[in-house]
C-alpha cells in the first residue's frame, strides 16, 4: 500500500518535469542544429555573423526620404529612412482609418434607412476584399488613370495631382521652435486647467467651460507667438516647369508619391472597416437604462453622451480598435508590392540583396516590429487596467 | 422668431405635402437631367448655387412634409426613415443624388460599354471595361502555369475533395469519426500527389507552375487543416501550470502575433535555408505553407483561449473530480464547448488567413492577384489593369462575403441553441 503510494507521488512529480525538461532540450537542440547549420552555410559563402555592414556605405537611392539621405549613406540610415516611411504612412492611415471608421459606425447605427445601408455596404464590400488587391487596385488602377504632368487636376491653384503625384505647398517656417513650444505650453495649461476644473466641480460643484477654454488656448497662445514672438509662415506653391517640349515637371512644394497615396489610402479605407465595426458594437454595447438613468437625473443630452455614454463605449471600443492600429502598422509592410520604401522593401529587400545578411537583417525587421508591437500591448495591457470598472 | 420660419401642421396637411413633394421632384429631375441629358435648368445662377441648387431645393422640400402622425401611412414613413431631420433630410439627398449620378456610369463601363466578344485586345472598341482580357487569361487565373492537358487533375482533386465533404453529412455518426480523420489526414497526402505528380504514370508538375485560383484554394485549405490542432496545443500549452511550456507558448504565440506575415514569407524565403545543411532543398509551396500555418497557429491560439477562459472552472473541477487526466478531460470536457463559444473567431481567423493568400507573391508563387499582376504586363494586354483587378476582387469577395454569412449563420444558430 505504502509503496504504491509512493510510487504514485513519484510519477506525480515526474509527470511535471518529464515535459518541461523534454522541452527545453528540444528547443536547446532545435537552437543547435540551426547554429551550426548556418554557421557552416555561412562559413561556404565567405561570410560572417555580425552586425558591422550596417556602417557600410549603402550606395543605393531610395525614391522617398523624410530624412536626408543618398547612396553614400549608411545602411543604418537606410534603414532608418525605411522606418520613418513605415511610421510616416502608418501615421497617415491610422489618422484617416479612426476618422473614416468612426464615422461609418456611427452611421450604421442611423435612423436613416440610406445611411445606415451606405455604411453597411461600404463595411461589407471594404472588409472582404484583401487589402493587397485593394493596394493593388489603387496603384496600378485607379491612380494610373490621373491625367498627366501637363494637364494636372488643379485645387484653387496651390495644389495639384496627376499620374506623378500630388504636389502641395511646402510650409517655410522662421522661428517654428517658439511656436511649437507655445503649443506645448497650451496642452500644459490645459491638463492643468482640466484637473483645477474638476477640483471645483468636486468641492464647490462648479463646472467649467474647459472645453471652450481649451480650444481659446490652442488657439489664441499659437496666435500671441506669431505677433510677437517673430513666428512667420509662407507657403512655397508647385509650379509647373517646362524642361523640354513635351516634358513637364513640378518644381517646388512638397511631392506626395502615388505610393504613399495608394498605400494609405487602401490601409485607412481597409482598417476602417473594422473600426466601424468595433465602433457600432461599442455604442450598442452601453446598457439603454443607462441612458435612461442619466437622463432622469437631468444631464442635458450632450452630458449623457460625454459623461455617460462615451467613457462606456470608449472602454469596449479601444481594446479592439488599437488591434487594429497595430494591424494597420503591420499591414503597411505590403508596401513592398508597389515600392513604396518601406522598412521591409528597403532593408529586407534592397539592402538583402546587396549584402547577402539573410539572418541579421530578417531578424532586424522583425525585432523592429516585434518590439513596436509588443510595446503597444504593454500600453494596452496597461490602459485596461486602468479603465477597468472598479467595482467596490 | 417662431413666425420667421413656417412650421408645417397638420391642418394645412394638403397643401404643405404639395408644394413639399413638388419640390423635391423638382430637385430629382434636375439632377436626372443633368446626368442623362446633359441639361442645367439652373445655369442662371450663380456657377456654385447652381450646383448645390437641388440640394437646397430636395432639403426645404423634405422639411415641408416632415408632419409627425400625419396620418398617411407612406408619409409617416419616409418621415421617419429618411426624413426624420433636416440633417437627415440632407445626407438622404447626398445618397439619392450619388446614386444617381455614380452608377450609370459604373454599370455602363460594367456591363452596357463592355466588351464580351472577341480574343484580342484589339476587339475592345467600346468604352467600357475589356473583358475579353478575362475571358482569354481566365484559365490561367484559375490554373496559373499548370499545363492544359493535365489540368483535368486540379478539377477531380476538388471534385473528390467536395463530393468528401457532401458525403461525410450522410456518414452515419459511428463512421464520422474515422471519415474525419480520413478527410485530415489521407485526403491531403491523396490530393497533393494527384496535383504535383511524379507518380502513378502521372506527369511531374513543379509547384512554380502551380498558381491562379487553385492555388489559392490549396494553400489556404492546407494552411486551414494544419493551423487548427498547432493552434490548439498553442493555446493549451499557454494556460499550462508548467512553467517551462507555458512560456514556450507564449514565446512563440507573441513572436508570430508581433510580426507581418510578409516579413515571416521572406524569412522562409531567404532566412531559412540558411539554417538547414547545405545543399537540402525544401519546396518553395511546402516552406509557404509552413510558414502560413505557424502564423496563423498563432492567432488561432488566442481564439481557441478566449474560449478556454470563457468556461466556468466548475467545468475543470467537475472532470476532474470524475478522475480524468489532462488529455481526457481537455478532449472530451472542455475543448468541445471552448471551440463552440469561439466559432466566430475560428471563422474570422481562417477568413483573415483566405485573404492573406496572395502575399504569397513574395516568394514567386501567383495565386489569382499575383497572376493578374503577371497577366496586365503582358505586351499584348496592357492597360488591362482595372479589369483585372475589378475580376480578382470579386472572385476574392464573393469567396470572403460567403464564409462570413455562414459563420453568422453558425453564430446565431449555436447561439439559440445555448
Amino acid at each position: 500500500m505504502n509503496l504504491k503510494n509512493l510510487k504514485l507521488n513519484l510519477s506525480n512529480k515526474n509527470k511535471d518535469l518529464i515535459p518541461q525538461v523534454l522541452t527545453v532540450l528540444l528547443l536547446i537542440l532545435v537552437v543547435i542544429y540551426f547554429t551550426i547549420n548556418a554557421q557552416s552555410n555561412m562559413g561556404n559563402r565567405g561570410i560572417s555573423f555580425g552586425f558591422g555592414f550596417l556602417s557600410q556605405e549603402s550606395s543605393f537611392d531610395i525614391t522617398f526620404s523624410l530624412i536626408d539621405y543618398d547612396g553614400s549613406h549608411s545602411y543604418a540610415r537606410a534603414f532608418l529612412v525605411g522606418l520613418l516611411n513605415t511610421i510616416l504612412v502608418s501615421a497617415i492611415g491610422i489618422f484617416f482609418a479612426t476618422i473614416l471608421g468612426v464615422t461609418v459606425g456611427i452611421g450604421r447605427l442611423s435612423q436613416n434607412y440610406l445611411i445606415a445601408k451606405a455604411a453597411e455596404c461600404y463595411v461589407e464590400i471594404f472588409r472582404n476584399i484583401p487589402l493587397i488587391l485593394q493596394i493593388f487596385f489603387w496603384y496600378f488602377a485607379a491612380l494610373r488613370a490621373l491625367p498627366l504632368t501637363v494637364d494636372s487636376i488643379n485645387f484653387y491653384d496651390i495644389s495639384f495631382l496627376n499620374v506623378k503625384g500630388w504636389y502641395v505647398p511646402r510650409f517655410i517656417w522662421t522661428n517654428f521652435s517658439i511656436f511649437f513650444y507655445s503649443i506645448i505650453l497650451a496642452i500644459i495649461l490645459i491638463i492643468f486647467l482640466t484637473k483645477y476644473a474638476r477640483k471645483q466641480r468636486d468641492e464647490f460643484g462648479k463646472q467649467l467651460p474647459i472645453l471652450y477654454i481649451s480650444f481659446g488656448l490652442l488657439i489664441v497662445l499659437p496666435l500671441l507667438t506669431f505677433l510677437f514672438g517673430g513666428v512667420s509662415l509662407s507657403f512655397e506653391i508647385p509650379e509647373l516647369e517646362q524642361l523640354s517640349k513635351t516634358v513637364y515637371v513640378y518644381k517646388g512644394g512638397v511631392s506626395i508619391i502615388p505610393e504613399l497615396i495608394s498605400l494609405a489610402l487602401a490601409l485607412s479605407m481597409y482598417t476602417a472597416t473594422f473600426i466601424a465595426e468595433n465602433v457600432r458594437a461599442g455604442i450598442l454595447g452601453v446598457n439603454k437604462g443607462q441612458k435612461e438613468a442619466a437622463a432622469s437625473i437631468g444631464l442635458t443630452k450632450g452630458q449623457i453622451l460625454k459623461l455617460v455614454v462615451m467613457p462606456q463605449a470608449l472602454r469596449i471600443i479601444i481594446p479592439p480598435t488599437t488591434n487594429q492600429y497595430l494591424n494597420l502598422t503591420k499591414n503597411s509592410s505590403l508596401a513592398a508590392a508597389i515600392a513604396y520604401p518601406d522598412i521591409v522593401l528597403v532593408f529586407a529587400g534592397t539592402a538583402l540583396m546587396q549584402t547577402g545578411r539573410a539572418i541579421e537583417i530578417i531578424s532586424i525587421t522583425m525585432l523592429t516590429y516585434l518590439s513596436l508591437s509588443l510595446s503597444i500591448s504593454v500600453f494596452m495591457n496597461w490602459y485596461n487596467k486602468k479603465m477597468a470598472i472598479k467595482e467596490k | 422668431m417662431k413666425n420667421i420660419f413656417i412650421r408645417p401642421n397638420k391642418e394645412n396637411l394638403t397643401s404643405f405635402v404639395t408644394i413639399g413633394s413638388f419640390l423635391v421632384f423638382i430637385s430629382f429631375i434636375d439632377v436626372l437631367a443633368n446626368t442623362f441629358l446633359n441639361l442645367n435648368f439652373t445655369s442662371f445662377l450663380p456657377s456654385k448655387l447652381s450646383y448645390f441648387a437641388p440640394l437646397i431645393l430636395g432639403t426645404i422640400g423634405l422639411y415641408l412634409i416632415r408632419i409627425e402622425f400625419s396620418g398617411n401611412k407612406l408619409l409617416d414613413r419616409i418621415n421617419t426613415n429618411f426624413n426624420s431631420s433636416n440633417l437627415n433630410a440632407i445626407l438622404s439627398l447626398i445618397v439619392i443624388f450619388t446614386l444617381i449620378k455614380y452608377i450609370p456610369p459604373i454599370l455602363n463601363w460594367f456591363f452596357f460599354d463592355a466588351n464580351f466578344a472577341g480574343n484580342t485586345k484589339e476587339d475592345c472598341t467600346g468604352s467600357g471595361a475589356c473583358w475579353v482580357f478575362v475571358k482569354v487569361w481566365f484559365n490561367r487565373f484559375v490554373y496559373g502555369m499548370y499545363p492544359d492537358s493535365e489540368q483535368w487533375r486540379i478539377n477531380s482533386a476538388f471534385i473528390l475533395l467536395f463530393a468528401l465533404v457532401g458525403a461525410s453529412f450522410f456518414v452515419p455518426a459511428k463512421l464520422k469519426k474515422y471519415f474525419l480523420i480520413f478527410l485530415i489526414f489521407v485526403y491531403p497526402i491523396i490530393g497533393l500527389k494527384l496535383i504535383s505528380g511524379g507518380e502513378f504514370g502521372l506527369k511531374y508538375v513543379e509547384t512554380g507552375a502551380w498558381g491562379g485560383l487553385s492555388l489559392t484554394f490549396i494553400v489556404s485549405a492546407f494552411a486551414l487543416i494544419l493551423c487548427f490542432p498547432v493552434g490548439m496545443f498553442l493555446a493549451l500549452g499557454r494556460r499550462s501550470s508548467l512553467p517551462a511550456i507555458r512560456y514556450t507558448s507564449i514565446g512563440f504565440i507573441e513572436l508570430w502575433r508581433g510580426v507581418p506575415l510578409i516579413t515571416v514569407l521572406f524569412m522562409s524565403a531567404v532566412m531559412f535555408p540558411m539554417f538547414l545543411p547545405d545543399g537540402t532543398y525544401v519546396d518553395k509551396l511546402i516552406r509557404v505553407l509552413i510558414a502560413i500555418t505557424l502564423f496563423e497557429a498563432a492567432y488561432m491560439a488566442e481564439v481557441i483561449r478566449g474560449g478556454l477562459q470563457a468556461l466556468p472552472k466548475g467545468q475543470y473541477e467537475a472532470a476532474k473530480s470524475l478522475g480524468m487526466g489532462y488529455w481526457r478531460m481537455h478532449f472530451l470536457i472542455i475543448l468541445p464547448q471552448a471551440l463552440k463559444l469561439v466559432i466566430p473567431g475560428i471563422a474570422n481567423t481562417f477568413l483573415a488567413l483566405v485573404k492573406d493568400t496572395p502575399l504569397i507573391f513574395v516568394v514567386g508563387l501567383l495565386e489569382l492577384a499575383g497572376m493578374v499582376n503577371l497577366a496586365k504586363t503582358n505586351p499584348k494586354w496592357l492597360g488591362m489593369a482595372m479589369e483585372g483587378y475589378v475580376f480578382a476582387g470579386l472572385v476574392f469577395w464573393v469567396i470572403c462575403y460567403a464564409m462570413s454569412r455562414y459563420s453568422q449563420n453558425l453564430e446565431k444558430k449555436l447561439s439559440t441553441e445555448r
